[in-house]
């Protein structure tokens, strides 16, 4: 793509500028909470004092500033050294100590993965690895994209992976992984994060699927941030009498396989896997493994990100470019329907 | 100081100590024909000042809070170690027969979920410092009296993950750690101080906040001694011994051998070994 083909100017005129390592979600015209990790983890810690913090140098930009102010004797900086920090966590949590340490997902999965592998995963350790800046929610590069985080981490035996959709989420998965035994791997949404469940009486269970509205055309089996780009193609595309599901998986692994198959063997659907994260490795290859495996063959489509090193740029720009916007999704779905 | 050495052969030398847990890895080693044995003969006098003298721990209870951790980062070294868990009666001797057998508890490689007195999977090298500096904390948070003792190796000191871990030890003030570094200068491709040269040792370790002591790691008396200091010093500083063995100790055969980072050994030289061990059989 040349310069040119870029849009300078967002909806409205507004000038569009990178949003550097401060990822924000807001403006999707719903109400936000200001970190909803932070919160949480110093509800959970009022209740479990085996609870501890630890960061590589970016509590600011993980939402653990939260805890640290709330718990200072609980929370340990580890310097600018994610090696160190995940097996810190490890030492910590062999003594009895329940561990959240953030880094960017990014750090932990590429650079750290020997060290959350042998230290955490292999002695089923009670480490849970929270990643700033997952899949594409920040537009500072590749250096700063995980766009392969799930892959990377699915490959880990005894690590349970999870990629909350909102705010909602964010705050009821932090008390879910604290009271689950061993290591887990959580995307982080930081900062001011949307309220997307909300209305929807939502109650976030680890390894559970949730049909989150019924359709009878289009199934879409979404986690993360694309449950919500999924949530507002469904409305739209309702107003073209174009009928989707939405089944919202959180957990990326163990992955809620009976109700997806339940999901995708109903008659007719087109399932759409939805993902914000390259099309390697993540939920869309992990579901169609699952429809093959048991023999449900619906027709399947895949949004998720190019196998590819992506622009540094402005979100709203990049979701539109690399397809994960509502517009992009919605048009998608279109042409897949003919 | 605090030592809750077993009751059994509680007369026995240090030296002698050594020597039995030569002849134990010597023996596993013969189970497989092949093995580190050169890095459990240089190291066995360390191991033996560690168990027999330098750690508080419970051979029946290998999982005794009130214990001294002991991690081996240096996991290729479990030969060694399994010998000093067969001499402090963690593990019986009998088990020896079953070394990198399928189904053992004494794999070839040291893991935490196959053996009592494995306290991490080391061989992924430079974990082990980082993991002992969160225990270390960890044990601060419990107000625990216990020390963690990292064994590493001159070779992994390449790894930059350990020096991460030196810089946080020193920066938390962590008095409760002790880090031996098993310094025989060979690794895999040949002596480590002509592939990534770490020296001069000593005064690293000092930049970077420890109380550092260099030691001749196959003596006895310097070793005891080197341990006391190590958990006397009353900085606020993690502590270092880097101890220089000689790879193949006690057997002279494998001492003058040039390669020994991983021995053949032929089938009729273990018993040559066992026997020149017995020879040198402190009196």
């Amino acid at each position: 793509m040349t310069g040119s083909d870029r849009p300078a100017a967002g909806p409205g005129g507004a000038k569009l500028r990178t949003s550097a390592m401060i990822a924000s979600l807001e403006a999707e015209g719903r109400p936000t909470v200001s970190a909803p990790f932070g919160h949480a983890l110093c509800r959970v810690a009022a209740r479990r004092q085996e609870v501890v913090g630890m960061t590589a140098d970016l509590g600011k930009y993980t939402d653990l500033h939260v805890f640290a102010e709330a718990f200072p004797d609980r929370f340990y900086q580890m310097g600018m050294a994610e090696q160190l920090l995940f097996s810190a966590a490890s030492g910590m949590a062999r003594e009895g100590f329940t561990v959240f340490a953030t880094t960017y997902a990014v750090f932990a999965s590429r650079r750290a993965y020997d060290f959350i592998c042998m230290a955490i995963a292999e002695d089923n350790l009670d480490v849970k690895i929270i990643g700033g800046l997952p899949g594409l929610t920040s537009g500072y590069g590749p250096s700063h994209q995980a766009t392969e985080d799930l892959a990377i981490f699915r490959g880990m035996p005894n690590l349970t992976i999870v990629d909350p959709c909102d705010a909602v989420e964010m705050a009821q998965a932090t008390a879910a992984i604290a009271d689950h035994k061993g290591p887990v791997y959580m995307r982080l949404l930081r900062g001011r994060v949307p309220d997307v469940l909300g209305p929807y009486d939502y109650k976030f269970e680890l390894g559970k699927a949730r049909l989150l509205r019924d359709g009878r055309d289009v199934l879409f089996v979404s986690t993360g941030i694309m449950t919500m780009r999924a949530l507002d193609a469904a409305a739209r595309l309702a107003g073209e009498r174009i009928d989707c599901a939405v089944l919202h998986v959180p957990t990326i692994k163990p992955l809620d396989i009976e109700t997806i198959l339940e999901a995708a063997g109903r008659s007719g659907r087109m399932v759409v896997v939805a993902e914000n994260h390259t099309v390697v490795g993540g939920l869309g290859e992990a579901v169609a493994r699952a429809l093959l495996s048991s023999g449900v063959a619906p027709t399947f489509r895949h949004i998720g990100l190019p196998d590819a090193f992506l622009d540094p740029g402005a979100l709203p720009t990049l979701h539109d470019r690399y397809g994960l916007s509502v517009d992009k999704v919605c048009g998608a779905v279109k042409a897949w329907l003919g | 100081m605090t030592s809750a050495n077993p009751s059994h052969r509680a007369n026995v030398s240090l030296q002698e100590r050594a020597r039995r847990i030569r002849r134990y890895a010597l023996r596993m080693g013969q189970v497989q024909g092949q093995g580190y044995v050169g890095q459990a003969l240089g190291f066995a006098d360390v191991l033996a000042v560690l168990y027999f003298h330098a750690l508080a721990f419970d051979p029946r209870d290998p999982d005794w809070e009130g214990r001294d951790r002991l991690y081996l980062s240096i996991g290729h070294y479990a030969i060694a170690l399994y010998a000093a868990l067969i001499e402090a009666g963690v593990l019986p001797e009998s088990e020896l027969e079953t070394y990198g057998a399928d189904g053992s508890r004494l794999p070839m490689s040291g893991i935490t979920s196959h053996t009592p007195g494995m306290e991490i999977t080391g061989g992924s090298l430079g974990h082990g410092l980082g993991i002992a500096v969160g225990a270390a904390l960890g044990l601060k948070r419990k107000a625990s009296g216990s020390f963690i003792y990292n064994l590493l190796s001159d070779g992994e000191l390449g790894e930059g993950s350990t020096w991460e871990a030196a810089m946080s030890g020193a920066h938390h003030g962590l008095d409760n750690l002790i880090a031996v570094v098993d310094f025989n200068n060979q690794q895999a491709d040949g002596p480590s101080t002509n592939i990534l040269c770490a020296e001069p040792l000593t005064e690293k370790w000092e930049a970077f906040g420890w109380y550092a002591q260099r030691v001749d790691g196959n003596d006895i008396d310097a070793l005891t001694e080197a341990f006391n200091k190590a958990r006397a010093c009353d900085a606020a500083r993690p502590r270092v011994i880097i101890c220089d063995t000689l790879m193949g100790r006690g057997v002279p055969f494998l001492e003058a051998r040039e390669k020994t980072h991983f021995i053949r050994i032929e089938p009729e030289e273990w018993e040559l070994a066992l026997a020149a061990l017995d020879d040198g059989r402190p009196q």
